[in-house]
């Protein structure tokens, strides 16, 4: 049996490691990609407690939270090929009009 | 050293691998591949803790779905290898440190908390898919139905942005 606490430790490098790519990357896609990578982190966890606690209800979490990631992906490239298309460029320093 | 934990160790180098090679791939789709490779090691991670429903799913919906829309959305806007700017360089020397701090205070809580986390722990036999069933459909079953209703906003939302001439 692999203890619980590997499992979040894996979870938290994941983590970690989507901080990252979403800090470095300054592809649009890229940076779409690494949220859905702490996406994927935050549902070990979730596997890991409902196992370790022997309750369901986390797997139903991660169930949902897979719909949202879904939902969310066709939301977000809906939106990419928006901007790909009025700016010319997946560059996100090319996209600052929020930026004072 | 007993088998599962040979298993989880194989997995989840792969898990970190893959994941390192999607940050320094400079090719969105090298980067998407590399997301791909996560999401079947996270899938065998899932089987390995005997959350099979999961496991499928996360095949199906993530890597069969939610990847190859991405993989078509890079191909259809033919996206280049990224450009390195001077700001990009600053954020690798702020970001990188602060990243690597986030990273260290969790698994630094997750391995003080390792006690008690392995006091809460009750093995028991893996709940059947048919467990997941009934608490989906009995207990959950109204979040089950507003999430329809999130996917038909999301299914408006992608038509209305994506579609080129306006209403």
């Amino acid at each position: 049996m692999v203890p619980t606490h590997y499992y979040l430790i894996l979870s938290a490098v994941l983590f970690g490691l989507g901080v990252v790519a979403f800090i470095f990357k300054r592809n649009i896609i890229t940076i779409f990609m690494s949220i859905e990578l702490m996406l994927n982190a935050v549902n070990l966890a979730f596997v890991a407690f409902s196992q370790a606690l022997n309750k369901l209800d986390g797997q139903i979490f991660v169930l949902f939270v897979i719909v949202v990631a879904a939902a969310e992906a066709a939301v977000g490239l809906g939106i990419i090929i928006l901007i790909a298309r009025n700016r010319h460029s997946l560059n996100v320093e090319n996209v600052d009009l929020l930026k004072l | 050293m007993n088998a599962p934990l040979i298993i989880f160790f194989v997995l989840a180098a792969m898990a970190v691998i893959g994941a390192i090679s999607l940050i320094i791939q400079r090719h969105p789709i090298h980067s998407a591949l590399s997301l791909i490779v996560v999401m079947i090691a996270l899938a065998g991670l899932y089987l390995l803790m005997g959350a099979e429903f999961v496991a499928a799913v996360q095949i199906i919906v993530y890597g069969g779905a939610i990847m190859v829309l991405f993989v078509f959305v890079i191909m259809l806007l033919n996206a280049g290898v990224e450009e390195r700017t001077n700001l990009s360089k600053l954020a690798g020397w702020a970001g990188v440190p602060l990243a690597v701090a986030l990273t260290g205070f969790l698994a630094a809580a997750v391995a003080r908390s390792q006690d008690a986390v392995q006091a809460a722990t009750q093995y028991g036999a893996p709940a059947p898919t048919k467990a997941l069933a009934n608490l989906l459909f009995q207990d959950f079953v109204y979040p089950f139905e507003l999430t329809s209703f999130l996917i038909l906003v999301a299914i408006l939302g992608a038509i209305v942005l994506a579609q080129r001439e306006t209403l």
